[in-house]
């Protein structure tokens, strides 16, 4: 921030579900950091005057090696391990033969920038080149002609390793011909642990992002309370040659020959049902009153399933999805009572819809909890079931994966 | 002793830091508008109130206010206009 000398005072840890009498014993007591009384740190931040380096700030350059010093593998593997470069599973060294070969796999030079990260959005943001994804792509396993993906999700802007007290994490669909030139899975086991483009494009979505936005490290970079294992990879591409409906990427407006990633924030809850049974409006209903409302549901059918709905009438996602909305339903008290809810309500004060609505809405009213266009569905499946999940996710970015080519 | 192989580091780069300076300070209080700043995390607002009961029960002459931005994680502009339009000073609650 370039204000090393911020005036800040400290009360004990957590705030979160403190009573009043609590909080007020944090106030009245002592700073844990200074040991001095919080509140006089407070009244002194306010009042006492400044000095020649409070006026003046801080500036100074900073960045990292390019390489790290020479060592044995073994020193190097614990090294990595010790400085939270890795997601405590071996890596693969970034040896300079394995990433010049991993950057045969874009037509970008090594030293174009990419994007940005960080680990949430007060923290400020990390650059980072081609060159410096591809070292993130050989630590993860992955194949030079997975690197145009792999770019895409750096270059998405969301990061993989978010640290949200709520433990979020990524969920990446892939659509249009890289599926099958790559060879991912999207049938038998397409969620993994099956398939090597599967399994080692989330990972390297996960160390990259964690390498390239500086740090996500328990305590200081990362603060999610339960941790999540979606975060350790989580990528499927749609199986759109035995979909009946739309891929995913063309809803969104893109052409079928273009290669997109969809990535979803989430990863909160899993949801599973079969059918369509005869009951399925109910467990539908059900599975939708009991979600996680902050965190909006990503479908993932069975091409058995999404064939069942066709039947029913449903020979769209999108009427499937308004069906959804239209029966996510839970009452005004019980929405508003929920922690991440608690966020909108500034929005609904404002006037915005349609959380003003919702405000306004009698505490025992049933109110929908989501817009349509807060709802996704995917295909994939190997047709040994009739399986559907119903995981957290919402789609905070489309990229092209293409533009990386 | 194995080996010795040279590898890259995976750290992306971080930006320049540029400093800023600290906003004057104020002589004293009384009379004062002071705006708690509620970041919207949950209970804190139970905590901002508890501060706003600390101030109208110790430093009575002391006019404390407290504001939300529209939208958590963001910086609302409104917010700091309303801020800098008639308040002395802020304090920002951050945090868990």
């Amino acid at each position: 921030m370039g204000m090393p000398r911020l005036r800040q005072a400290y009360t004990p840890h957590p705030v979160v579900d403190r009573s009043p009498a609590d909080l007020r014993a944090y106030i009245e007591g002592a700073d844990p950091v200074s040991g001095r009384p919080f509140m006089q740190e407070v009244l002194e931040g306010l009042t006492a005057p400044l000095d020649a380096a409070d006026l003046q700030g801080l500036s100074f350059e900073r960045t990292t090696p390019r390489l790290v010093e020479p060592d044995t593998e073994d020193n190097l593997q614990r090294l990595f391990e010790q400085n939270h470069w890795t997601d405590c599973l071996p890596v693969v060294l970034p040896t300079e033969a394995r990433v010049e070969a991993m950057l045969k796999g874009t037509s970008h030079s090594p030293d174009t920038i990419v994007g940005r990260l960080r680990p949430t959005v007060f923290r400020e943001s990390w650059e980072f080149t081609v060159e410096k994804v591809a070292v993130n792509a050989v630590m993860a396993g992955a194949r030079p002609e997975y690197l145009p993906v792999i770019l895409a999700l750096a270059a998405s802007g969301i990061t993989a390793r978010s640290s949200s007290t709520t433990s979020f994490a990524t969920i990446t669909v892939i659509n249009g011909p890289i599926r099958n030139e790559i060879t991912m899975n999207s049938g038998i086991g397409a969620m993994g642990p099956y398939n090597h483009a599967n399994a080692t494009i989330g990972r390297a979505y996960g160390l990259l992002s964690q390498n390239l936005q500086g740090g996500s490290v328990p305590g200081d970079t990362y603060m999610g309370s339960s941790g999540n294992w979606y975060a350790y990879t989580a990528v499927l591409p749609e199986a759109e040659e035995r979909s009946p409906w739309q891929p995913l990427h063309v809803q969104k407006g893109f052409e079928p020959v273009e290669s997109i990633a969809s990535v979803f924030l989430g990863g909160w809850y899993t949801h599973a049902g079969y059918g369509p049974r005869a009951t399925w409006k109910e467990k539908m209903r059900h599975a939708l009153a009991a979600v996680e409302q902050y965190s909006p549901p990503l479908f993932v059918m069975d091409p058995i399933v999404a064939r069942g709905f066709v039947n029913l009438g449903f020979d769209t996602k999108e009427k499937l999805i308004a069906w959804c909305a239209d029966n996510a339903l839970l009452t005004a008290r019980e929405y508003w009572d929920n922690q991440s809810i608690q966020l909108l309500r500034p929005k609904a004060v404002a006037g915005i819809e349609p959380y003003a609505s919702r405000l306004k809405a009698h505490p025992d009213d049933a109110i929908k909890i989501y817009e349509p266009s807060d709802i996704n569905i995917v295909v994939a499946g190997g047709e040994t079931q009739g399986a559907w999940k119903m995981i957290s996710g919402a789609l905070r970015a489309t990229v092209s994966i293409d533009a990386w080519r | 002793m194995g080996q010795q192989i040279t590898v890259h580091d995976p750290r992306g780069y971080p930006p320049k830091v540029v400093g800023k300076r600290l906003a004057p300070r104020l002589s004293a209080l009384d009379g004062k508008t002071i705006y708690l700043v509620d970041c919207l995390f949950d209970n804190s607002d139970v905590f901002m109130e508890q501060l706003r009961q600390w101030f109208h029960d110790r430093l009575p002459s002391v006019n404390v206010r407290t504001i939300r931005p529209q939208e958590t994680w963001s910086d609302d502009a409104q917010m700091r206009k309303a801020i800098a339009s008639d308040g002395d000073a802020a304090i920002l609650g951050v945090g868990l």
